[in-house]
């Protein structure tokens, strides 16, 4: 049982965290910026200043920053000291130096984390008499506005632009206080992840754009949780609208799955629901033109249709199980359509198949990232689940982890983290017929058609167990290409084999399949994961049915 | 190696130019080399570096011995290792390191060689400033004759250790003088500097271990381990071994460098080497070792020069380069120019730092044109209390640019009062 002191009071916390997220945890009123649970501590903005003494008998004490700070059994802080609070106001007085006085139009305004901060500090009186430095903006394309005046130079959005997201066109510039985060030119943000910016920047810098078109204060929308459509993975997200329309959607913590990140796709892909061409009313074919029908004449109509004759149901992967199920208990099961290919439905309820009867784990995206051994075979991740593609790239993060507890450096400690690990070796391999977007993080690429991908795949199953079918007629290049995978994975504490639907190949899931089993046989936390294209493709192979 | 009382600039001729290796060596060079590799372990030579009291030229004067001591101590064909020059000298009033490149570059190499050897590192890299286009020339030409003569690359001298030196330019920022915003920088990434642990002895460069030791420092290398750590002990007065390059740079009759025994007190550096004031001319204050340094008076001009007693007096040793500041030159001023440096070289990263000197730097401009008010002067000492204090800044550059400030609050409160009482500068006005 770990407990520290804090403002004369003993608190229970754990070990192996820092003094901010102990104090947070309590409950404490501390302000900071520049950490973040997901990005770990920098020591940036200074603004987490407390006073830590070095044992009951020391009345001076010094101030530390509780971010960067490891909580130790008996450690005795102070929070409400005078000087630290005078600190802690100074430091929002500083940045309060060059920052606009922005908020009534300010976007960001009413959730904005500078505003809860400055409040929180007790900050509210302007000395610094001087002109204030300006930026100009740039265009950063469609989903993300830029108003750099407001910056406060906590240094996230570099931090989860390029450290954890792996994008490379945003940047900081210049230097002392007119430092800069933008692209080198106006255009737009060419990450995946980019509209995570919105929130991880604590001001008004980065801004949600199509919200902006339809703008509304946080207070004037209603919100409802929800999980995102656009693919399988299901991240969390809130929906807000207003007065009936839908405004934005922002994410929501789910610590399996999405943790505080979303896919630029999932978060500003919600148009479709306030799109013209959306169908809103039930349609019937006349001559040969779809028309709009009110409901109750449709209802009558489709009686009529049946009464008649046999009617066929047809679904989608992307309707939720309700609708699906009723349309099957309408139609009768003879006469229900998935609205899926033919190859669509059996790599369906073949993924489904492989994945109740893997011997080892189903990770969730968190688990995946701890995985120290990852293979990808032929899914571009990327493409068709984006968020399970970023929690695969902080997997090959493990090697550099165990280098940092063996030097006793934390793992929030973030830059020491980093230096420690820049030259450690990659766990992850990329076999697709097609470049991706992780393939800089991996430690080998390999490029070919989806069927000689999946006899790779059989090839390494029968590395790992040789009981499994042998395949002849490797080239040298694919023996040792079977060699480094299955020899990293078999070192491997938490490896996972990661495929998909992406190009029909039932072939590839089940060797996909074959050397997750062969791994579980020596390594229980041997994990598994089929990708899937549609939000409900799983609900449909679970459903079954007919196919289109 | 000759035992002259002056080791760092016995062979630095203006005339003639730098010692090409052949000179270099006639005059004593490499015979260090040769001792240390032939006959002493590497652990042998940290130990005589630490007995020598040998402490760090480049103005923290860490001791030089025990930095290295904390290196791991695997040979250098099993673990990659760094060793690296600081030759980002950038502290206003400081021009020794300059000298000692352009002057005796061999002297730079072989002290890197020796430091390499006692803590194992195959590789060198020396962190030179960017303006220094003469000494970088010159480096260039000392290290493709020490590849030359065999002193640099694989199996020196048939004893194993295989070592050679990269000269990196830099693009020119101060934060690049801290030692962990150098790594940053050679690693191709914004030098902003880093937290430790890691140290850079156990995780600096890539990760690896590294050593990053002044120009200066690695320049007397040669000569303790050629004369023996208590000879070199022995050459300077007090607490502290060697001699030192010392500096004056103001109204003084003869602005310049000098080595001479470390522990020279202030005032015979400033009267007998520098000639003492101009005519006209009378010291009012002083920075002992460069701009980051604190103010002190005429009291102090009997202090001896060691880490010590300047650090008794108030102030830090530094560089040892000394900025006089005369009594015809206005204090406040002076500081206005210094604070505008530390402004505009902060890396940004740090809060106060950031957005704090900038004011400090407005407020000056503001008391020296005439719009200063009194409230200035608090504003003054809180930044300089919240931006002095150790540990509230990322890095020691906020609070080296609160010490001249913080003393000269103190040692020119009157002249401060007077330009906000008499709206601006009296001494402009009088001119």
């Amino acid at each position: 049982m770990t407990t520290i002191r804090i403002d004369g009071r003993e608190w229970p916390t754990r070990p192996g965290i820092n003094l901010l997220q102990a104090c947070l945890e309590a409950g404490a009123n501390l302000p900071y910026f520049c950490w973040h649970p997901e990005l770990g501590s920098v020591g940036a903005c200074r603004q987490c200043a407390v006073r830590q003494f070095s044992g009951p008998d020391d009345r001076t004490g010094r101030l530390v920053m509780a971010c960067m700070t490891p909580v130790s059994d008996g450690a005795i802080i102070a929070i409400e000291d005078a000087q630290a609070r005078a600190f802690r106001e100074g430091v929002i007085e500083w940045m309060m130096v060059n920052h606009p006085h922005d908020c009534p139009v300010c976007e960001e305004g009413g959730e904005c984390h500078l505003q809860d901060m400055t409040v929180m500090t007790g900050h509210n009186q302007r000395r610094y008499r001087f002109t204030k430095r300006t930026h100009r903006n740039q265009d950063l394309g469609p989903f993300v506005k830029h108003e750099m005046n407001r910056c406060i130079a906590c240094y996230r959005c570099v931090r989860f632009y390029r450290d954890y997201a792996g994008g490379d066109d945003l940047a900081a510039f210049a230097s002392h206080d007119s430092v800069y985060f933008g692209r080198a030119e106006d255009g737009a943000l060419q990450n995946a992840f980019s509209g995570n910016l919105v929130e991880i920047c604590p001001t008004g810098v980065f801004t949600d754009k199509p919200f902006s078109a339809v703008y509304t204060r946080k207070w004037d929308l209603r919100g409802a949780p929800s999980v995102c459509v656009h693919c399988a993975v299901g991240c969390n997200i809130i929906v807000n609208a207003r007065e009936e329309s839908v405004r934005r959607v922002v994410n929501r913590y789910n610590a399996a799955v999405n943790r505080y990140m979303l896919c630029d796709r999932g978060r500003f892909g919600h148009g479709f629901v306030n799109a013209d061409s959306r169908i809103r009313m039930p349609m019937r074919s006349i001559d040969g033109h779809p028309a709009p029908v009110p409901t109750r004449d449709a209802v009558t109509q489709f009686a009529r249709m049946a009464a008649d004759g046999p009617v066929v149901g047809i679904a989608s992967p992307r309707a939720s199980m309700e609708t699906c199920f009723s349309l099957r208990a309408l139609v009768g099961e003879a006469r229900f359509s998935t609205g899926q290919t033919q190859v669509e439905q059996a790599c369906g309820q073949l993924a489904c198949t492989l994945l109740r009867q893997h011997p080892g784990v189903i990770p969730s995206l968190h688990e995946m990232e701890s995985a120290d051994g990852v293979l990808v075979l032929g899914e571009d991740v990327c493409a068709t689940a984006p968020r399970l593609g970023l929690s695969l790239r902080q997997s090959v993060r493990q090697p550099t982890f165990s280098m940092a507890d063996a030097a006793k450096v934390p793992r929030w400690m973030d830059a020491a983290v980093r230096t420690i690990g820049c030259d450690a070796p990659s766990g992850l391999f990329i076999l697709t017929p097609a470049p991706t977007d992780l393939d800089p993080v991996a430690a080998q690429c390999f490029r070919a058609v989806p069927d000689n991908i999946a006899r790779i795949g059989f090839a390494i199953a029968h590395r790992i167990d040789p009981s499994t079918p042998a395949v002849t007629d490797l080239t040298d290049e694919q023996v040792r290409l079977v060699e480094h995978v299955a020899a990293t994975l078999l070192a491997a504490k938490k490896p996972l084999v990661v495929s998909g639907m992406q190009y029909g190949s039932p072939a590839l899931m089940r060797a996909a399949a074959a050397i997750a089993s062969a791994l579980a046989r020596t390594i229980p936390a041997s994990g598994l994961s089929l990708v899937l294209p549609e939000c409900n493709s799983m609900g449909l192979a679970l459903l079954g049915g007919a196919y289109a | 190696m000759s035992h002259a009382e002056r080791p760092l600039t016995a062979m630095i001729d203006p005339v003639a130019g730098p010692p090409d290796c052949a000179a270099y060596e006639r005059a004593g060079g490499w015979q260090a080399t040769r001792t240390a590799l032939r006959t002493l372990a590497p652990a042998e030579v940290v130990d005589i570096v630490t007995r020598s009291r040998l402490r760090g030229r480049g103005g923290a004067g860490f001791g030089t011995g025990q930095k290295w001591s904390f290196v791991p101590r695997e040979p250098a064909s099993e673990r990659c290792k760094y060793l690296i020059a600081n030759a980002d000298e950038m502290e206003p009033g400081t021009f020794k390191d300059r000298w000692l490149m352009e002057g005796n570059p061999l002297q730079l190499v072989e002290g890197m060689l020796l430091a390499a050897y006692a803590i194992q590192a195959g590789h060198g890299i020396i962190f030179l400033r960017g303006e220094y286009h003469l000494a970088r020339t010159r480096l260039h030409d000392a290290i493709a004759q020490a590849r030359h003569g065999g002193w640099l690359g694989q199996d020196i001298l048939g004893s194993g250790f295989s070592f050679d030196i990269h000269v990196h330019v830099s693009a020119g920022r101060y934060i690049c003088g801290e030692e962990t915003a150098l790594l940053t920088a050679l690693e191709g990434r914004r030098a902003t500097p880093r937290s430790k642990p890691p140290f850079p002895q156990t995780g600096g460069l890539w990760g690896a271990p590294s050593v990053v030791n002044n120009v200066e420092t690695l320049s007397n290398l040669p000569h303790i381990i050629a004369n023996g750590p208590e000879w070199f002990a022995g050459l300077g007065i007090g607490p502290d071994g060697g001699t030192k390059i010392y500096g004056v740079s103001g109204r003084v009759r003869r602005p310049g460098a000098w080595e001479l025994p470390i522990g020279t007190p202030l005032r015979e550096i400033i009267e007998e080497h520098a000639g003492g004031m101009q005519p006209g001319y009378g010291l009012r204050a002083l920075l002992p070792g460069g701009a980051s340094t604190a103010f002190v008076d005429d009291t102090a001009l009997d202090m001896a020069m060691d880490y010590a007693s300047v650090e008794k007096a108030g102030s830090r040793l530094g560089t040892g380069m000394a900025i006089i500041l005369d009594d015809r030159t206005c204090p406040v001023g002076m500081l206005r120019n210094l604070e505008h440096f530390f402004a505009q070289e902060s890396c940004g990263w740090c809060t106060p730092c950031r957005d704090g000197l900038p004011w400090v730097e407005r407020l000056l401009d503001a008391i020296e044109a005439g719009t200063g008010m009194a409230e200035d002067i608090d504003q003054l000492d809180r930044h300089a209390r919240m931006l002095g204090t150790p540990g509230h800044t990322f890095c020691a550059h906020a609070p080296g640019a609160m010490a001249p400030l913080a003393s000269g609050l103190k040692l020119f409160a009157r002249d401060f009062a007077d330009h906000i009482a008499g709206r601006g500068c009296p001494l402009r006005h009088a001119a």
